[in-house]
């Protein structure tokens, strides 16, 4: 009966990663379901892009103190996931600590840096937890966090706290039971928290010891293949999106740069000189801009995966500081969502299924558009450089140029730009008037 | 006074030095009009070799292409490109960062391929030079200049030193704004918010920002956009503040400071 364990731990092993391919893949197709972009630039910038902003988190110290909070739950939860390989040969082949013997001095030295790291994440964790729930930090608090979002940002956290608690009680645990000689656990040299931490349980029966290891052995490894199905239907996706999300990021244009609509660049080309030479383009657009999440660029959609709703966008943001209703957050809030609600319609009721509803109109307005200044704040604060403005933009292409939608005004300095080239109305003749004043 | 146009060149048969692309606001806003002519009065003080292209000139495209009209930007960007590679223009220079943006960024993609600078930068490279030296003892001496970032100079093409190079000769006391450079905020006018009213909200950008640059208390802003400069300006108006706190182009800083221009 002494395997039933290890047949347990197989079976889920094997239902987390049939269950997880599935997830992961289904945000992976929606991402495809963006348009085709071009990718410019040089490979061995995108892995330095990849380094600097994902793996190194050059953003995020833009701000000090969440930097370096996050730092701790980042490198422990890269360097737990080591101890993890341990628990997964264990699982399977019934032995318990594996590496422990063979490794003898570094293991020793892993464990106690997984603990001390751990125990930082779970002071970082509290600190979280307090800038959202007492603190209240004015970003995590604007109208697009109410619900969901905020529940999810407090789940990740105190499931945080689960994990590191597991962790740090079942290597102290074990450290008592080897002190005490109990046979299968194996010496782990002196760990430098869990000799400590052992002492709380010094009181504790051998064979309840047992049980609470066993218990926190199996939270830990089951907390971790829960997070990892979890993870594809919350914000918490960032920690595996920044790395392709940086590595994609646009570079060589400097952040002024527009796409360029080829389409009508070559229209136009034609319209003023019918000899006028024009490549070919390839898959032209069924529309000009935007309507819905599937005429947006794979990298927009990308983007919306990659967002973990920290808001630093809209904190930067001069419309969202002025009481306006744009927030470049809820921009790539409403992409995902709206993606999630395409992919699962394409499942669920097929590839051609109309339900009638679009990204513009029934999940951002018209008036949070209008109220973007351009000025590239969002885009310059995100650590993993989304860009809320290339969604905002081709919005508004859709909104101008398929809908006829512009408030009055800009209808007007439209028409003065047809015919005076000027966007008020003056005569192009007077644009040397200036000179006669001097 | 008599602007060289580039057919005047044309016709001698010459080039000059540089295009000056005085754009919409340079050449029909009242208060840009007196950038354009301080910029002027600092290019003939270089003896710059300059041209405009007067009424051969038109709108870049970039309030038409941010408001999301990409029909009427190609038309104005094909023209202008028309009349650009027509005369074989290679250097650029511009008061506005909008014109500098499109020009630089965007007009390569379709056609038009120009070494464009900022007047900022332009500005730098003739001190840099040697061309434009300051006098001892200038009339900023002591007073406390804020420089405020546009975003179509500073993020979108990441030039913050120049503008700030170009106000350190003039002997001032240069004080940062709480938020500048990278972090600078918009001065509202941007994405073709200049012309149309803003969106509802409970305060204006241009306010907000003016009380953000009235906190470090100043005795001029220094702006290097013919919108921001607008912006600033109605701010410092709309806080009673326009008798104690001036809105200036860095050219026009400029040509104060080498007596090219009445301080005002």
């Amino acid at each position: 009966m002494h395997f039933i364990p290890q047949v347990l731990f197989s079976l889920l092993l094997l239902a987390t990663g049939i269950v997880a391919y599935r997830k992961y893949s289904f945000i992976r197709r929606n991402i495809l379901l963006g348009r085709d972009e071009t990718l410019t630039g040089s490979t061995s910038e995108r892995w330095k892009n990849m380094v600097l902003f994902a793996l190194g988190q050059k953003k995020m110290f833009r701000n000090w103190i969440p930097a370096v909070l996050h730092l701790f739950i980042y490198v422990s939860f890269v360097i737990v996931n080591l101890e993890v390989v341990e628990i997964v040969i264990d699982g399977i082949t019934g032995s318990h600590r594996i590496l422990a013997a063979p490794l003898g001095g570094f293991y020793t030295f892993m464990i106690s840096l997984i603990e001390v790291l751990s125990a930082a994440a779970l002071l970082a964790t509290f600190a979280f937890l307090w800038r959202r729930n007492v603190q209240k930090v004015a970003r995590f608090t604007q109208p697009e966090m109410k619900g969901w979002p905020f529940k999810d940002a407090n789940l990740i956290l105190l499931f945080e706290i689960v994990l590191v608690t597991a962790i740090l009680s079942m290597n102290a645990i074990d450290y008592q039971l080897h002190q005490r000689g109990t046979p299968h656990y194996p010496d782990t040299g002196n760990l430098l928290l869990g000799q400590y931490l052992s002492n709380l349980f010094s009181s504790i029966g051998s064979n309840t010891l047992i049980l609470m290891e066993r218990a926190a052995w199996w939270t830990h490894i089951a907390g971790i293949f829960f997070f990892l199905l979890y993870i594809p239907h919350s914000k918490h996706l960032h920690i595996f999106l920044a790395f392709p999300n940086s590595f994609y990021m646009r570079q060589d244009t400097p952040k002024g740069h527009m796409d360029n609509m080829p389409v009508i660049m070559n229209e136009v080309k034609t319209m003023l000189d019918p000899s006028a030479e024009v490549t070919e383009i390839a898959n032209p657009p069924k529309a000009f801009g935007a309507k819905d999440v599937t005429d947006l660029s794979w990298k927009s959609l990308m983007d919306a995966y990659s967002c973990t709703e920290c808001g630093r966008c809209t904190a930067a943001c001069p419309a969202n500081q002025t009481g306006k209703q744009l927030s470049p957050r809820k921009i790539m809030m409403d992409t995902r969502d709206r993606l999630e609600e395409v992919g699962r319609n394409i499942d669920t009721k097929g590839t051609d299924y109309d339900d009638g509803k679009s990204l513009l109109g029934d999940y951002i307005t018209a008036e949070e558009l209008r109220a973007c200044t351009t000025c590239n704040a969002c885009v310059e604060e995100c650590p993993v450089n989304i860009s809320p403005l290339n969604i905002i933009l081709e919005l508004r292409r859709y909104q101008v140029m398929e809908q006829s939608d512009a408030p009055e005004a800009w209808t007007q300095m439209f028409n003065n730009l047809e015919n005076n080239q000027a966007p008020w109305q003056f005569n192009p003749e007077d644009r040397l008037k200036w000179a006669e004043e001097l | 006074m008599k602007i060289p146009v580039m057919s005047d060149f044309v016709a001698a048969g010459e080039m000059p030095e540089v295009l000056f692309w005085v754009g919409c606001a340079g050449s029909f806003d009242q208060r840009a009009q007196k950038v354009t002519g301080a910029f002027v009065k600092i290019l003939q003080h270089c003896n710059i070799s300059f041209a405009v292209l007067g009424a051969e000139e038109g709108c870049t495209g970039d309030p038409a292409r941010r408001a999301g009209n990409e029909f009427l930007f190609q038309m104005l960007a094909a023209n202008n490109i028309a009349v650009l590679n027509g005369y074989g223009i290679k250097d650029i220079v511009t008061t506005c960062p909008h014109c500098f943006n499109t020009l630089k960024n965007e007009y390569p993609e379709l056609g038009g391929n120009y070494n464009v600078l900022h007047h900022s930068q332009y500005i730098q490279q003739l001190i840099d030079a040697g061309k434009l030296a300051m006098k001892e003892d200038g009339v900023f001496k002591g007073k406390r200049i804020t420089y405020h970032d546009s975003c179509y100079l500073g993020r979108a093409n990441d030039v913050y030193e120049a503008p700030r190079k170009v106000l350190e000769v003039l002997d001032a006391e240069l004080v940062e704004m709480r938020r500048c450079k990278s972090r600078g905020m918009c001065c509202g006018a941007g994405g073709a918010q200049m012309f149309k009213e803003a969106e509802k909200g409970n305060k204006e950008v241009n306010i907000e920002r003016t009380e953000e640059a009235l906190e470090v208390q100043p005795d001029i802003i220094a702006a290097a956009c013919p919108f921001c400069n607008t912006m600033m300006t109605d701010g410092v108006k709309n806080k009673e503040q326009e008798e104690a706190v001036k809105v200036y182009d860095i050219a026009e800083l400029i040509a104060m400071g080498n007596a090219l221009m009445d301080v005002k």
